[in-house]
């Protein structure tokens, strides 16, 4: 159950990683610290929505503020740091996220300060014994509504004429281009939804974990990479599995060997995706066009 | 012959220079502690920049971890001095101060930088092999994973960090090495191998179509850039006498990039004056300490919207007046590259 919810917050950032990287074939370095961000925001909002009682109602906007919050730092960032140099070399733009990354993480730090904060309990809660198992009701609370935020992704990316227009970006940019879909829009709406659930993920997080600091955006975004590349990157359902893998073996670690080597697992997953199958599970071999 | 009087010439001045820093030459003719310490950590700064550039620049294979295999190098020489140091000592009992001093740094120095060239070899083959920026997430993860494992080996103090490091290196030695680090890599740019890197970093397809062996040349690459890295890590160690974890952070990796992308990536001349002019803004601007990192990501994105090449781009220093003369002189200026 550990792992299951663990695994639902990678495959949340995951999913940013995959989409960003669709579309622009970018690693956007940046995500893991629009997640830390996310979290914030919601730490900030709940402290002010929280009433003596703490309400569903609460919790649901504390999570859609930050979603909307983050959404919006998405688009910002892309407008202002991305766009600039997308038609220059691949090289400037990695440095750009890298730079981006960088300032997030040290602004963070001046303006919510470099101690860790404690988010507070949102929503009511009670523990299910099912069949021997201990189940809390954060970790119930955290698989549903990533559950149900997927699903909502699949919806928008396959039913609606945007998500079409999404397919078409990431497939072809310039072909895109050519049938007058606007892609710098297409762009925008995809690092929004990114950073949305990217924000979805830190709120979770923060409910379950409740700890955050400045600087978690870091560990996180580099285990929800190593999910978006076992899944196969560019691809959403690879996205979902490769973060649940990764949540799982990571719990599995902690629980058989050492928790010393918590961050590690990931790593060595990486390692090894690189060496046999570096598609990722459901990934194809690219061809190179030249 | 000339190259070897040059390199003579150098150690001389450096000798020379270590002596009137350090009040040794001329009694009562020194400088503060203070900055003899920064132009030393100028010197390290100057062998991270010079050797990551070698990879990030001049091959286009981006790492951002390369503060790790500083501190597996860092590690691995401090921990042969301390555990083999004296056994060398008491073994050579005739050999005077000086040269059982030089000779234990060295074979640290020999054993730190092994040791991250084998690290950089297990991260770089299975990172290499292939297209796009894996190199980057997986060096990352290296940098943060390293740390961790250091951390957890008692042997060298683990999180109470390695103490009782003796002082080995000094302002010579460190800019020995800066200036075979720059001699090296300038040699290694300018032979027929540095040419297939550059190749590489302008068209990887292209490169491969021509007969280069990517993968090879890259890992090649990679494997002296981090042992360059491991050189630098021990001097580090046996300079400062102590060795703690959080000194190599990714924060440190990103320093590195910074100094190379202000100076110009692809430019030997650009890494060593990044390097100076970060250590330089970092000291003078001490009382703005917290607002520093923000300053400088900031100016990593606004250089790549305005300058992406850096100052001084692909050029050297020293080169800028010597083109500008040939191109007055015979040919036309040649046309300007256009990017696809």
């Amino acid at each position: 159950m550990n792992g299951l919810s663990l695994g639902s917050i990678y495959a949340l950032i995951a999913l940013g990683y995959t989409m960003v990287y669709g579309v622009l074939r970018l690693i956007n370095f940046a995500h893991g610290d629009v997640y830390m961000v996310g979290a914030y925001t919601g730490y900030y909002l709940s402290r002010k929505l929280k009433g003596d009682e703490p309400s569903l109602l609460a919790a649901l906007l504390v999570m859609l503020g930050a979603m909307l919050a983050c959404a919006l730092l998405g688009v910002i960032i892309e407008r202002f740091a991305y766009r600039p140099v997308r038609r220059a070399s691949r090289l400037s733009l990695l440095i750009t996220a890298i730079g981006v990354s960088l300032f997030l993480e040290n602004a963070a730090q001046l303006l919510f300060g470099a101690d860790p904060k404690f988010f507070p309990s949102l929503a009511p809660r009670t523990d299910f014994i099912l069949g021997g198992v201990r189940i809390t009701s954060e970790q119930l609370t955290v698989i549903g509504v990533s559950v149900l935020l997927m699903l909502a992704l699949r919806f928008f990316i396959l039913k609606t004429r945007t998500g079409k227009a999404m397919r078409a970006v990431s497939f072809n940019q310039d072909a895109a281009k050519l049938m007058g879909i606007s892609t710098d829009r297409i762009i925008a709406i995809t690092f929004a939804l990114g950073s949305a659930l990217a924000a979805a993920a830190g709120v979770l997080i923060g409910m379950q974990i409740p700890k955050i600091d400045p600087l978690m955006g870091i560990l996180y975004g580099l285990k929800a990479f190593v999910a978006a590349v076992l899944g196969g990157i560019g691809n959403i359902p690879g996205a979902v599995v490769g973060g649940l893998l990764i949540g799982n073996s990571e719990v599995m670690v902690v629980g058989y060997l050492s928790s010393t080597y918590r961050d590690a697992i990931a790593f060595a997953i990486l390692i090894l995706v690189l060496l046999l199958r570096p598609q990722g599970i459901f990934g194809r071999v690219q061809k190179e066009k030249v | 012959m000339k190259g070897f009087l040059l390199a003579a010439a150098l150690v001389a001045v450096l000798l020379l220079l270590n002596g009137l820093f350090t009040g040794s030459l001329i009694s009562g003719v020194s400088i503060s502690p203070y900055y003899l310490q920064i132009l030393s950590l100028a010197g390290i700064n100057i062998i991270l920049a010079v050797s990551l550039n070698l990879i990030n620049g001049f091959t286009g294979q981006f790492s951002i971890g390369h503060a790790g295999f500083m501190a597996i190098g860092a590690y691995g020489a401090a921990y042969v001095t301390a555990t083999f140091g004296e056994r060398i000592r008491s073994a050579l009992p005739a050999l005077p101060e000086v040269a059982l001093d030089s000779l234990i740094l060295l074979l640290a120095l020999a054993v730190g930088a092994l040791m991250a060239a084998g690290a950089g070899f297990l991260v770089g083959v299975p990172s290499l092999r292939l297209r796009g920026d894996y190199l980057a997430i997986v060096t990352l993860g290296f940098g943060e994973i390293i740390r961790v494992f250091i951390l957890n080996i008692d042997a060298v103090g683990g999180a109470r960090g390695f103490s009782g490091i003796p002082k080995l290196a000094s302002f010579f030695w460190i800019y020995v090495f800066a200036a075979a680090t720059i001699a090296v890599v300038y040699r290694i740019v300018h032979s027929s191998f540095g040419r297939t890197l550059i190749a590489i970093r302008e068209d990887e397809i292209a490169a491969e179509a021509m007969g280069v062996n990517t993968t090879r040349s890259k890992v090649i690459s990679f494997v002296v850039s981090s042992a360059m890295a491991g050189v630098a890590g021990g001097l580090f160690g046996h300079y400062l006498m102590y060795l703690h974890t959080n000194s190599f952070t990714f924060i440190k990796s990103f320093e590195i990039i910074i100094m190379i992308v202000i100076g110009g990536l692809g430019s030997i001349t650009g890494s060593v004056l990044g390097a100076v002019l970060f250590i330089g803004l970092t000291e003078g601007l001490r009382e703005f300490a917290q607002y520093r990192m923000l300053v400088f990501s900031l100016l990593l994105i606004v250089l790549m919207i305005v300058r992406p090449q850096g100052i001084l781009g692909h050029r050297e220093f020293g080169g800028l007046f010597q083109r500008f003369r040939r191109r007055r002189l015979d040919t036309p200026a040649p046309p300007p590259v256009i990017q696809a």
